[in-house]
């Protein structure tokens, strides 16, 4: 066959890994911003503006597992071995953050502060956690014989902590312009009020990894730095700046509702971008690419068949819920 | 403890996790299922009992899924932190397949799970109940894939193995591997039986308590008609299922049968109760029925099969755990028929809903159909072993290089926190069944009596539905 399955799998992970970075994102960034909302009919309000969407938003990080399992063998078992602690500590978040959603609405009063907090620890330990493991995966991982050889603490870097401190920026950053978009009266104002601050401090954390990587990592220098890149490549950092400017702009705007979160929606996928660019080919950082760690050719074009098919589909029914569950939320409305 | 080596730890670690995860997609499979069939009655009869009993338990399912979700979540990830030799070796064949779990079911459900639990003064009633068809359907495929996936482990072919990886040659037989279409039969009616179960068991201490409501008895009713016609269908399954383990992993059959060596001519006796020794080679303190052993397995009564003792050591399953999970699952099953049985008595007696025994039993049965499953998979998990991929990979080639002390710690971290999680979570679901159906008026989708009335505007349907949970 002509095609070239690694790389169309690779671009399959991308888009779902990045599907599951904004989508989630919000419903975590919600959990992020829960310790700044006190007022609890706020707070439903906030939970019920993805509750009948967390779910499938949380499918994506089981669609990138499974799918990394079956076109990156190699990658899944050394990335994910690697990462053992970080992973853990991610779904044990998760876990959290995943059953308080149903929890905080059946429990009895006496236990309800319980739960709403264990949705904002959930979704922070579960961020930070993913923040780490983007970072150690930056930083690359050491290979003996095809499998992992580094220790069990190798992904505690200063840089990894930098990164997981920038993941709980960016969702918070997603959360609150969702919440601009879907909540009005004083909850809104006080998300536009946080918005602010926070993308100056996602624009910061950009700038930080933008230095930092290349300094640290000589591959990812030529990569921007070299010379016909570094004409190609300009538009990245120049639209980040102007994403960046627009988006407090929108933030401030009363009339503006939907602007903020498209906007962090691109100031997201702008960094996404930027560090795939860094990275590419390689899917096990450092030396190893996607065609040296893909699965056999069988394994790809099975699954490739039903992932072109089937995606199309899951992206209607999920816009279509989402158009179903569309506009404000409304005090009191939500739980069934 | 600590006296666990790395393999066994990282095994407990993974065992640990998927009973607790079982347990909860065994009754999303189920409920959903009964949800859509609730719903469809509703729409065809316009009985408002079906409706209620639709809320009532979409509720219970409701949080039930939420933890099915967030424990299939760690499953999904532990192939590769704890077992990452045999993702890399055998990924080729177990990623695909989960991918299309994922892509066909669990995007399927959680895509419209939104609107069937949320969405009723969203959509009309015609979409609600698609919503609700498609969830249930997306449970019925998840467990399709997930099966084939365990089942391609236990009877693989279909493959040849490259440089030390398993390349798929035929997708086909991949998927439908011999031990498959028993596997797919016998977990998806286990799902059913232990709903049923459940719901009987909500039923049961309703009635008990002296709830006689049209709606309590609807649902008992309909608990005791399912288990009437699935628990005498599973002894089947199960026995076919049996006869099928028997010609491809015989010496998972020996375990569970206790069964170590034939005698010259002689047909093999059922073992009902014994303490098989692995050490010593024998079953101890054994209680048999004579040939009954041949002709459960061989149809004949001299037929023989393979004792244990003529596997080499080093590939046998232990016997003494797998002897007796076995025997928990085939107990409980025929606690089950027995159940089913009484209800027919009942019924036509015309006391079904009486109090007494027969309830009190139901009650007590209520649990029976998920400890039965874990009993089961116990029995086929472990009397797979030495195996993670029968005679192809051994389990202590699989595991990661993770040391025991990260083991241990990441085990108790776990232990404590499934039981504090998921222990609040299935009391959350106690109390909703103890809590009964609601009537809800004003139903979105029920006008009632005015229902010449011009329709209301959405936005206007009554909080009193949204307030219901909480």
């Amino acid at each position: 066959m002509g095609i070239d399955l690694p790389l169309l799998w690779a671009m399959i992970i991308g888009f779902g890994l990045m599907m599951y970075v904004i989508m989630d994102g919000f419903d975590l960034g919600i959990g992020i911003l829960f310790p700044f909302v006190r007022d609890r009919d706020d707070r439903d309000a906030m939970v019920n503006s993805v509750a009948p969407v967390w779910d499938g938003n949380e499918t994506w990080l089981v669609l990138g597992g499974a799918a990394l399992l079956a076109a990156f063998p190699l990658a899944y078992a050394v990335i994910l071995s690697a990462l053992y602690l970080p992973l853990m500590l991610m779904l044990a978040g998760l876990i959290w953050r995943g059953v308080a959603f149903e929890f905080r609405f059946k429990a009895d009063e006496a236990h309800k502060p319980f739960w709403d907090k264990a949705f904002a620890w959930g979704s922070y330990v579960a961020t930070f956690s993913q923040g780490l493991a983007l970072g150690a995966f930056i930083n690359g991982f050491e290979l003996r014989d095809g499998s992992y050889a580094g220790g069990v603490f190798d992904w505690l870097t200063p840089f990894s902590l930098f990164t997981g401190l920038a993941m709980i920026l960016a969702y918070a950053l997603l959360g609150a312009s969702w919440l601009v978009m879907k909540t009005e009266g004083a909850l809104q104002a006080r998300m536009r009020e946080l918005g602010r601050p926070v993308t100056l401090a996602v624009l910061a954390t950009i700038a930080a990894v933008s230095l930092w990587t290349p300094l640290a990592h000589p591959q990812i220098a030529s990569r921007w730095f070299a010379l016909p890149n570094l004409i190609l490549l300009a538009p990245v950092p120049a639209l980040v700046v102007l994403t960046g400017w627009a988006l407090l702009r929108a933030m401030r705007q009363s009339s503006s509702h939907s602007a903020p979160f498209l906007l962090a929606l691109v100031l997201l996928f702008l960094g996404y971008s930027g560090l795939a660019i860094s990275l590419w080919p390689n899917i096990i950082p450092p030396g190893i690419s996607i065609w040296q760690a893909a699965a056999p050719p069988q394994s790809m074009g099975f699954a490739l068949v039903g992932a072109l098919f089937i995606i199309p589909f899951i992206l209607a029914y999920t816009a279509w819920s989402y158009y179903v569950f569309r506009g404000k939320v409304k005090a009191g409305e939500g739980y069934h | 403890m600590f006296t666990l080596s790395a393999l066994e730890l990282a095994r407990v670690q993974f065992g640990f996790t998927v009973s607790f995860h079982i347990v909860f997609p065994a009754i999303t499979i189920g409920l959903a299922s009964y949800l859509a069939v609730l719903e469809g009655l509703w729409l065809w009869t316009r009985d408002r009992a079906y409706l209620d009993l639709c809320h009532f338990w979409s509720h219970v399912f409701a949080v039930n899924f939420a933890m099915g979700v967030v424990s299939g979540l760690v499953m999904a990830y532990q192939f590769g932190t704890n077992w990452s030799y045999f993702s890399a070796f055998a990924g080729s064949v177990t990623g695909p397949l989960l991918a299309y779990e994922v892509l066909t079911a669990f995007f399927l459900e959680a895509g419209f799970l939104g609107v069937m639990l949320f969405g009723w003064n969203k959509v009309g009633p015609g979409l609600h109940f698609f919503a609700t068809v498609m969830v249930a359907i997306g449970t019925l495929i998840s467990a399709t894939w997930i099966l084939a996936s365990n089942s391609w482990m236990q009877t693989p072919q279909g493959f040849e193995i490259v440089n030390g990886v398993v390349v798929p040659t035929d997708w086909l037989k991949v998927i439908f591997n011999p031990s498959f279409p028993y596997r797919l039969a016998h977990m998806t009616v286990a799902a059913f039986l232990s709903t049923a179960l459940f719901v009987g068991a909500a039923g049961a201490w309703h009635l008990l308590r002296g709830n006689q409501d049209r709606r309590i008895r609807k649902m008992f009713s309909m608990a005791m008609w399912m288990l009437v016609v699935v628990a005498p269908l599973q002894v089947v399954i199960g026995d076919q299922h049996g006869l099928n383990t028997l010609q491809h992993q015989p010496a998972k059959v020996a375990a569970m049968e206790g069964h170590w060596r034939n005698e010259p001519g002689a047909g093999v006796p059922l073992i009902l109760f014994g303490w098989p020794d692995m050490a010593a080679e024998e079953t101890r303190y054994k209680l048999e029925i004579p040939r009954l052993g041949s002709l459960i397995l061989t149809h004949s009564l001299d037929g023989q099969f393979k004792g244990l003792s003529e596997f080499p050591p080093e590939d046998r399953p232990n016997a003494t755990v797998v002897f007796w999970s076995f025997r928990i699952m085939v107990g409980l099953g025929f606690l089950m028929l027995a159940l089913g049985g009484w209800s027919l008595w009942r019924r036509w007696r015309g006391s079904l809903y009486d109090r007494g025994l027969f309830l009190r039993l139901a009650l007590w049965m209520g649990p029976s159909g998920l400890i039965a499953i874990l009993a089961g998979w116990f029995t086929t998990e472990i009397g797979r072993q030495p195996w993670v991929v029968y005679g192809v990979m051994r389990t202590k080639d699989a595991v990661s290089n993770h040391s025991a002390p990260v083991l241990t710690a990441v085990l108790l971290v776990f232990i404590v926190m499934y039981f504090a999680v998921f222990g609040t979570g299935i009391r959350y679901m106690l109390k909703l069944v103890a809590k009964g159906p609601q009537t809800i008026p004003d139903h979105p989708h029920d006008p009632g009596p005015q229902s010449q009335r011009p329709a209301r505007p959405l936005s206007a349907a009554p909080d009193s539905i949204d307030r219901q949970g909480r």
